[in-house]
């Protein structure tokens, strides 16, 4: 595999939502002129606040949303709505929740059959069988629990059921939105590995989604981070962890809860003042403006532009 | 000299269901001092709830404490009366819990239900009310709070609740506050908020916490302490320092192995093998045994008696008892008659699931 090959590039991607307040029609910008490109076989995650357009970017890249504006590509190819049922062999989604994301009344044979049976992907039934067993041995999975019903799994057991079937269609991308967020501690780790696995295996790109920070930069190469709708920095995943540019991530960084108490004791937090506005409010310029501790006039005239700051670590502030 | 505000003496508490008595907590013990932050972590299902919520008796209907003593500044409170009990809630002892959304009620004002608290908790009256309803407000970080005072609970944020319900736990200076997982629901930046108003809090006011998670970090952030807990028992407890750097029972050791931390960032995580316990079908021995790499014989046979690591450590393994036999430090308190395997010379070793 050719190493730095841009397997995914999105380019001023704009998702508008037309929500109501009970009064007046308003538009929520939840993904607004983002950028960004994710390598051949490698992992992009993408962090944030709650609400602030992570699951929307990632179904939107494929297509479960129509874009608003803006372009992205697969391999070179612009994804439309017309090859979009083609694409989908390519692009994945394996969501947060195991345990609704599986109809509980299909076997574990059933549900990894589907995409297969969707595309045409086999010759007879041998080989279908041959197919299902050779994917749930790729994610951990017993043979023998092939017949069995998904109801009949536990967390860690259904999210690599959902991996499976994400697998069967051999995508060379794959959107994982909180993958392991709903498992018990002890479990992440074996879900966290095989992703890992999977990838040096078989080489899928992943855009891996989750709101603990350390998951992320553990399985990252690069991490990406979003406030309101907008991406405001992006660059290689220890830069970002270790040398934060923009103020959100920088307060966001020193906040993240890590299980070393000498390191604790030690490090300093900045402490942000204030809750996120509201998408449907969002305030003029640079959306982080009203809890930043570096605004200045400037920052609430002009959105800052996502710029090259050296090294390809890229952030959006007017000050930082 | 720390004070002992509360001390929890080998308490069983255990649930009537269709299936038969869940044991949800089996006999643990530990104490807390005042002022001291104090971690209850461990798996899903390990009775991390169900231990803080017997301290407060607030269990679901079929619930109940077996046995056991809790004693606060000395006398047992599981003897006490309903009427007792719901003074102890509120003067004595209080809790938040993870979804501020569902302890708050949606048809009465954020300044209604505080005020209740006060009225319920306190002797105070007409303006006094409203004037600590205030107070505690701006006590607890709410700019404006007169305008707050007026609002209903789905017109604050997630984190904006918690910062009420933590007012409503403070109206009477409780002498211990308890969390279950209060920040759980929140994002990173919010989180780190009620953590350092929590802290903050908690030396202005010197009550202690309890603080109930899964999460190792906010565990290594906030506590004195920590409690480990498997399976409804005690792993191991002691200072924070003792249990991150020196964890002297295979579950800590097993999970600290399997998150991501700042030391492992290039490595693989190690996964603690198996799946979690089923608390119907209790194993005889350690709750551990079946996913314990270290799985000896006598682990499979009987619970590990809680033995005395070092001043600041306590751990229930039966690693721990091995090696101490072998280096023949056996502490005086280990009272049970050795097990066979254990016994030197012969007999040492491992002796496995077979
Ligand atoms: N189908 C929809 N219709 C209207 N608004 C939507 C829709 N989907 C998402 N939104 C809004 O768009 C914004 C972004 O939502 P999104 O789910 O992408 O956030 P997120 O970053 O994934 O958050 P979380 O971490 O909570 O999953 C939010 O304000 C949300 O309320
Ligand atoms: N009302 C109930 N009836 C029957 N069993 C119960 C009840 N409440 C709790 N349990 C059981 O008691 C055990 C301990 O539950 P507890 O809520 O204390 O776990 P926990 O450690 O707080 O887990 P979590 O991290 O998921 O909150 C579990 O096995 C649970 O199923
Ligand atoms: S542009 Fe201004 S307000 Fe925005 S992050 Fe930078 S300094 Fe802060
Ligand atoms: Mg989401
Ligand atoms: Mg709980």
């Amino acid at each position: 595999m050719e190493k730095n090959r841009p397997l995914v590039e999105v380019e001023h991607l704009k998702e508008y939502f037309k929500v109501t307040d009970g009064f007046h029609k308003l538009t929520l910008k939840a993904v607004d002129d983002v950028s960004f490109s994710i390598n051949a076989g490698e992992t992009l995650g993408l962090v944030g606040e709650s609400g602030c357009g992570k699951t929307t970017v990632g179904r939107t890249i494929l297509r479960l949303y129509t874009p608003t504006a803006g372009t992205v590509r697969f391999d070179g190819e612009e994804v439309t709505a017309k090859n979009i049922g083609h694409m989908r062999k390519k692009m994945q989604m394996v969501f947060q929740d195991p345990y609704s994301s599986l109809d509980p009344r299909m076997t574990v044979e059933d549900i990894i059959g589907e995409p297969l049976d969707v595309h045409k992907l086999y010759d007879n039934r041998k080989d279908r069988r041959e197919r299902i067993l050779h994917l749930m041995e790729l994610v951990g999975l017993n043979a023998e629990h092939a017949r069995r019903y998904a109801h009949e799994f536990s967390g860690g057991q259904r999210q690599r059921i959902g991996i499976a079937r994400a697998l069967a269609v051999n995508p060379e991308f794959i959107v994982c939105d909180e993958p392991v967020s709903a498992l018990d501690v002890s479990i992440q780790a074996q879900v966290i590995n095989m992703f890992e696995e999977l990838q040096d295996k078989l080489g899928v790109a992943y855009l891996f989604i989750a709101h603990d920070l350390l998951v992320v930069r553990h399985i990252s190469k690069k991490i990406a981070v979003m406030y309101l709708g907008k991406m405001v920095e992006v660059a290689d995943a220890d830069e970002v962890s270790d040398h934060p540019l923009h103020p959100y991530t920088e307060s966001l960084m020193s906040a993240v809860p890590i299980p070393d108490p000498k390191i604790a004791r030690e490090r300093h937090r900045i402490i942000l003042e204030g809750d996120v506005p509201s998408p449907l409010h969002m305030p003029s310029g640079c959306p982080f403006r009203t809890r930043c501790r570096y605004a200045t006039e400037k920052c609430a005239q002009e959105m800052p532009p996502l710029t090259d700051r050296g090294g390809e670590h890229f952030s959006a502030c007017w000050n930082k | 000299m720390s004070e002992v505000l509360l001390s929890v003496k080998d308490l069983h508490t255990s649930f009537h269901t269709d299936s038969g008595e869940v044991q949800a907590v089996n006999g643990i013990s530990f104490n807390v001092d005042r002022g001291e932050v104090l971690g209850i972590v461990g798996e899903s299902g390990s009775g991390k709830s169900v231990s803080a919520y017997s301290i407060m008796q607030i269990l679901a209907n079929n619930g109940y404490i077996k046995s056991g003593e809790i004693l606060f500044k000395g006398e047992d409170i599981t003897k006490w009366s309903e009427k007792q009990m719901s003074e102890f809630r509120g003067k004595c002892c209080s809790i938040i819990f993870q979804d501020p959304m569902t302890s708050l009620n949606p048809v009465f004002t954020i300044g209604n239900q505080i005020e209740e608290a006060i009225r319920l908790h306190t002797d105070k009256k007409g303006d006094e009310v409203k004037a600590r309803a205030k107070e505690l407000l701006e006590l607890v970080g709410i700019n404006d709070p007169s305008k707050r005072l007026k609002q209903y609970p789905f017109e604050h944020s997630g984190g904006m609740r918690q910062r009420v319900m933590i007012a409503m736990a403070l109206a009477c200076e409780p002498d211990i506050l308890i969390a279950d997982e209060p920040t759980t629901a929140l994002d990173v930046t919010i989180q780190a908020q009620i953590l350092e108003l929590m802290l903050d809090l908690q030396k202005k006011l010197g009550m202690a916490i309890i603080i109930v998670t899964h999460d190792l970090g906010v565990i290594a952030d906030m506590c004195d302490t920590i409690i480990v807990m498997y399976g409804g028992r005690i792993c191991e407890r002691g200072t924070a320092d003792e249990i991150f750097y020196n964890p002297k029972h295979e579950y800590t050791k097993g999970l600290l192995r399997s998150i991501p931390s700042i030391n492992n960032m290039k490595k693989k995580l190690i996964p603690i093998a198996g799946s979690p316990i089923n608390m119907l079908n209790m194993p005889n021995g350690c709750a551990f045994s079946a996913r314990c790499d270290e799985c000896m014989k006598i682990c499979l046979e009987e619970i590990p008696q809680e033995i005395r690591i070092n001043q600041d450590h306590l751990a229930a393994c039966w690693m721990n008892i091995k090696e101490m036999t072998e280096a023949g430090k056996l502490p005086e308190e280990f009272k049970g008659e050795l097990p066979q395997c254990l016994r030197l010379p012969e007999g040492m070793g491992k002796g496995g699931n077979d």
